[in-house]
């Protein structure tokens, strides 16, 4: 059965086979539970800027922290919150690609394809986790564990090919390492990231990136060796930066 | 010729918990800051300007020059907003440095919204970093308790405020405007100029806009001055920057090295391509600057020295690729991004880029034409100079680039076969898998 929900305030009517979106519905309703959490959370957010309608991308994390991804309830809150109509909401959140149309698995697999990381593995890496995983781009594990993306570039491109994982570091992933990686993530054996802390749910990550940190800011490494290479090469040669000589900046 | 290394924005990055505000201040942290609110706002514009600091996102314009052009006294509110989108192809250097040592950049926020007479600051970052956006908000919460933001901040009457706020996977909002709507609450696409973000960005009120690198540069000039800035650099382009090596290199990662420094240089000193392979092609900056190949091994990697050769300097991206790599695909994969990522409010970029996609598609399977290499230059004709924002200019560069040096190798194309490179031989793991 197709699900349809067109409304009066704009929403264009959407069909779509919920075979797409396992493990949730698009006509999930957000509880009352819920929308209590965010319209308390989301009083901080619009406090946070000089204009209310600045707190739209955190307000849509939030709503995605209850549900996996941003629903047409989500979108009816945030326009609320916001005291905006529902179409002007639903513009913004469907032009970014972090806010989902349809619920994820507990783990976001993004696999870089832009160029480098394709040519030095990513492309073969993304064809074996499609087929290991039996799902397509955007495909969800039956087990709701894992979702697939191929992604753009990460800012990673010495540590290619990269693999991020609710948005934490996989560096240097050969096809083997990232077979084994989503078994791990399937089995709940959750593997450290190269740089980065503790995994946490797909939803966990979305409240986060409302601006409402979790505790492990101090798991993980400063850095991961490749960003201190030239740091060590410098001490290597001898080099450095001319000595600063006087105290007055003039 | 010699050059030297000069570790700055990089220095601390080894440093054990190099994130909190207890290490950074262990090595002089928030000194500069000190010492900058003692000084006039205006004096500390006409050092940025004295020491030549050009923006390191990519366009090189002179931060003074940007901070003076936001005028003073108007009775508006002034923002500064630090783009920290960093998503151009091959460029790594802003996450690793807020990753590392958020406070480098934050003292830097807090100096130069000083200087411009800024009470709120806003720091851009993209959302698909979580641990950067970690170690960013828990910087401005340590930074609140010790007083170096708030009121009154170590008693100098300055008041501060920064958010960060975070992204949500959208290429364009590196674009300096696009960012300043979605920092409004809206789709991030760009905005007509004039009026510049300098007399109306955020809220149509004088915003500067600097990239992570730029603004993070600001405590060290504050440190050691005007003339020791330019110590380093070229005579136009001076300081340090921060040079990402990717790619197929034996030893990848951040070298931070005067601006001027060669390729050749960086090669020689890094151990080169990896062993048993030659250099084919290379972005200077970014996938969005044209491509060079062996033949500019020894352009000066500064402001002036890419566009002399027929690209720019870009974000010092550097992505190096071997003689096993297509240039077919390449160029396939960044277009492919660029039709991805174009917002879509303007012709020449939203078309144009799906039409670089199909008819690319077509020449890596073997089903092209020479016809198919006019249509493409055609293209790029209509997109260069003619999109609204530069998008759609960055991904004309690597199409016309490699024509430009390549031509033999789309022909080589055309038999039907489909692309004659084997891709497992261009993997990192190539021989390990075989």
């Amino acid at each position: 059965m197709g699900h349809s929900h067109g409304e009066p305030n704009g929403l264009p009517t959407v069909t779509l086979d919920p075979r797409l979106s396992p493990g949730a519905s698009l006509a999930d309703p957000l509880s009352d539970d819920a929308k209590a959490r965010v319209r308390e959370l989301g009083a901080q957010v619009i406090a946070r800027y000089p204009r209310a309608r600045s707190a739209m991308m955190p307000l849509l994390y939030l709503v995605q922290a209850e549900q996996g991804y941003v629903s047409p309830d989500g979108i009816k809150l945030v326009a609320e919150l916001l005291g905006l109509t529902t179409a002007e909401v639903a513009a913004v959140s469907t032009f970014y690609t972090m806010y989902k149309r349809r619920s994820c698995g507990d783990y976001h697999v993004g696999v870089c394809t832009n160029t480098l990381c394709a040519i030095l593995g990513g492309d073969a890496i993304f064809a074996a986790l499609k087929d290991h995983l039996g799902v397509g781009n955007a495909g969800t594990t039956p087990d709701n564990k894992v979702t697939l993306e191929h992604i753009e570039c990460n800012a990673a491109c010495d540590y290619a090919p990269v693999v991020m994982v609710n948005w934490e570091f996989f560096d240097n992933q050969t096809v083997e390492s990232a077979k084994e990686l989503v078994d791990k993530l399937r089995a709940g054996d959750l593997p450290m990231p190269s740089r980065g802390a503790s995994l946490i749910t797909h939803v966990e990550t979305s409240r986060v990136l409302a601006g409402f940190p979790d505790a492990l800011v101090n798991e993980g490494p400063s850095a991961g060796p490749e960003s201190l290479v030239g740091v060590e090469l410098a001490k290597e040669r001898g080099d450095a930066a001319p000595a600063i000589e006087s105290k007055d900046p003039a | 010729m010699t050059f030297a290394l000069t570790p700055v924005l990089t220095a601390n990055w080894g440093t054990p918990r190099s994130w909190t505000l207890a290490s950074y201040r262990r090595t002089g942290g928030y000194d500069a800051l000190r010492t900058a609110l003692a000084m006039e706002p205006d004096a500390l514009i006409a050092l940025v300007k004295d020491s030549g600091l050009r923006g390191r996102g990519g366009a090189g314009f002179p931060t003074g020059m940007k901070w003076g052009f936001i005028p003073q006294g108007d009775g508006k509110p002034h923002y500064l907003v630090v783009n920290a989108d960093e998503s151009e192809p091959g460029t790594c250097k802003d996450i690793p440095l807020m990753m590392a040592s958020p406070h480098t950049l934050l003292e830097g926020v807090l100096i130069s919204a000083y200087a411009i007479r800024a009470n709120q600051a806003f720091i851009y970052v993209r959302g698909e970093v979580l641990h950067v956006v970690r170690r960013l908000l828990n910087a401005v919460e340590e930074a609140k308790a010790a007083g170096f933001i708030g009121h009154n901040v170590l008693g100098s009457g300055f008041n501060i405020d920064v958010v960060v706020h975070i992204g949500a996977g959208a290429y364009i909002c590196g674009e300096e405007t696009a960012l300043l709507e979605s920092l409004e609450g809206f789709r991030g696409q760009p905005r007509l100029r004039p009026p510049f973000p300098a007399i109306e960005g955020l809220y149509a009120c004088p915003t500067v806009i600097n990239n992570v690198e730029t603004i993070s540069s600001v405590p060290a000039i504050v440190r050691g001055g005007a003339s020791w800035f330019k110590k380093m650099g070229t005579e136009k382009s001076p300081g340090f920057k921060i040079f990402s090596l990717s790619g197929h290199v034996a030893r990848p990662g951040q070298y931070e090295a005067p601006l001027g420094i060669t390729l050749r240089e960086l090669l020689d000193a890094t151990g080169g391509m990896r062993e048993g392979h030659q250099l084919k092609f290379w972005t200077p900056g970014g996938s969005s600057t044209p491509l060079f190949t062996a033949e500019h091994l020894d352009v000066p990697l500064d402001f002036e020295g890419p566009p002399a050769n027929g690209s720019m300097l870009g974000t010092t991206a550097l992505q190096l690729f071997d003689e096993t790599t297509c240039v077919v695909r390449a160029v396939l994969r960044w277009s492919e991004f660029y039709a991805h990522e174009s917002c879509g409010k303007c012709t020449p970029c939203r078309e144009g880029v799906f039409w670089y996609v199909q008819i690319l598609e077509r020449l890596e399977r073997g089903m092209g034409d020479e016809q198919d290499i006019d249509t493409l230059l055609d293209l790029s004709e209509n997109i260069l100079g003619r999109a609204f924002c530069a998008l759609g200019d960055g991904a004309t560069s690597p199409v016309t680039s490699s024509i430009q040096y390549f031509r033999d190798e789309y022909i080589a194309h055309f038999d039907g076969r489909g692309c004659p490179f084997d891709p497992v031989a261009s993997t990192v793991f190539a021989g390990a898998s075989a």
